[in-house]
């Protein structure tokens, strides 16, 4: 009786253990893999179903921030060349904005500084599970974009970092609609300050409707482009690249 | 008992219908299809959602929360047995959890919709005034501690701490899971700002997440011991076939 009773619980539970185990099985399977990674669009789909377009993030108040905003990824990019830029307080720093736009850019801070700006408190979410709020303050990118006369074969805006992953600049890449949604800015501020080094100096992006890694630090290059497929590795980012994160990361 | 008190509904007649050794049947298709997409949704959930906990394992309350902020809990690392993948990689846990997020939510909008169409939570789940009265809770009690988890006179029926933990799990934990789930999401809090507000910022409800799919994991074990103690091969041939023997 015993002796069944713990048959029976190993059978129960090892079929459990065996689930677990299995999924680890399961994916090394092209198919399956496939399946498990269309969640992404079926999670894309259903929430640009769900949401308007121009449907914004939360905004906070100022006592509701962080009172320690922590730094996250690249701390300082260390590069030569990126110690000499910080080195005269990046007044020779220039974001060039290219690829499918009629009207190339290359504009200095203070440029960048003369676009109407938004001021916005919001929340940050990192993957990992954490949430900092913290206020933002920068142009809206669909401004700069306008500014540059953008093509309307563009379907993606690729964003280029001083900041190196494996020896390769970090990028990160948006389709049109995050890239005009109004909170989507290119700041140049925080919490009242010029943007540190800690958190992407001299300009960082934010996209208040997806998760951390999309908000490229130590912007270099904005390049208008119609497909992803020559990007990196084709996925749109280093992360996507490299360790399957998913390209939308609005959940 | 005097005559004339309003008790428990005379059930002789029923009895004499499914005797002790009666096969019948226990549960109908809806019921047994939702039970197994589920089953498989919630250990995929849990263990994935084990893997993207040892990411940042600390909880706090509130709407923000990182690591110099208080955290009300600090979580250990859940081992490589548990978690899924095994070896630890955030990104195919969220992979695993995001997709099996949508088996279980839309699934139980399927049963919820397939319970009350054929009447199932009306008829099966639904507590009668009777059985809270504290005799029939204390009678219920004993009848657990001896191994007895059916009434004898309709042993069709759900016993009340069946009844209380199925609607607790169908009605309050699981769409407390998807509703803490749905707050995580920073699109959704863009598409649907009440939810948050609702559950008081998104580190409360990445916090109640948590407990939520904690009181999931329990509920998950004790099912599981109570099947093996009913009689598993009975209780899995019901939940399969739909046929189930009345014990003796």
């Amino acid at each position: 009786m015993t002796a069944g009773l713990i048959g029976r619980r190993t059978i129960l539970t090892g079929g459990a253990g065996l689930l677990l185990a299995g999924c680890d099985r399961i994916i090394e399977q092209p198919t399956a893999r496939k399946i498990l990674f269309a969640g992404e669009d079926m999670q894309k789909g259903l929430q640009r179903a769900l949401m308007d377009r121009g449907a914004l993030a939360p905004e906070y108040r100022r006592d509701q921030m962080s009172p320690v905003f922590r730094t996250n990824g690249t701390r300082n990019p260390g590069t030569p060349e990126y110690a000499a830029l910080a080195a005269n307080r990046f007044e020779d720093w220039r974001l060039t904005v290219g690829g499918l736009v009629a009207k190339p850019l290359s504009l200095s801070l203070r440029q960048i500084g003369e676009f109407p700006a938004r001021r916005q408190i919001t929340r940050h979410d990192c993957v990992e599970g954490w949430s900092a709020i913290g206020e933002w303050m920068g142009p809206m990118l669909g401004t700069i974009l306008k500014a540059a006369d953008i093509s309307t074969r563009a379907r993606y805006v690729v964003f280029t970092c001083a900041d190196l992953y494996g020896g390769q600049p970090y990028y990160e890449s948006l389709d049109l609609i995050d890239a005009f949604h109004p909170q989507t800015i290119l700041a140049w501020g925080m919490n009242g300050r010029l943007l540190d080094i800690g958190h992407g100096a001299p300009l960082r992006l934010r996209v208040e409707r997806q998760l951390g890694y999309k908000h490229a630090k130590y912007l270099m290059r904005i390049d208008a482009v119609e497909s992803l497929d020559n990007i990196g590795l084709g996925k749109g980012g280093y992360w996507e690249d490299h360790v399957d994160y998913d390209w939308y990361a609005g959940i | 008992m005097k005559a004339g008190t309003p008790t428990e509904p005379e059930r002789a007649p029923e009895s004499l219908l499914e005797p002790p050794g009666a096969v019948i049947r226990r549960h109908g298709w809806v019921t047994r299809i939702w039970h197994w997409v589920n089953a498989v949704a919630v250990l995929i959930l849990l263990g994935s959602g084990l893997g993207i906990s040892n990411a940042h394992p600390r909880l706090y309350w509130g709407r923000y929360g990182a690591n110099f902020d208080h955290a009300w809990a600090s979580l250990p690392h859940f081992p490589a047995w548990l978690t899924i993948p095994a070896r630890y990689n955030l990104a195919i846990s969220r992979r695993w959890h995001l997709l099996f997020a949508l088996v279980l939510g839309f699934g139980l909008l399927a049963y919820m919709i397939g319970g009350l169409v054929t009447r199932h939570f009306q008829r099966d789940l639904r507590i009668r005034g009777w059985e809270l009265r504290p005799r029939a809770i204390w009678a219920d009690f004993w009848r657990h501690l001896a191994l007895r988890f059916h009434d004898e006179r309709d042993p069709r029926a759900y016993n009340l701490f069946q009844k209380l933990s199925y609607a607790g799990v169908l009605f309050v934990a699981l769409p407390l899971a998807i509703l803490t789930g749905i707050a995580l999401s920073p699109g959704m809090n863009a598409a649907w700002p009440w939810v948050l507000d609702l559950l008081g910022g998104r580190q409360s409800a990445r916090s109640i997440h948590f407990i939520t799919a904690t009181l999931l994991a329990l509920f998950t074990i004790v099912h599981l011991t109570l099947v093996i103690l009913a009689g598993p091969f009975n209780e899995m041939r019901s939940m399969i076939t739909g046929r189930w023997r009345v014990p003796e």
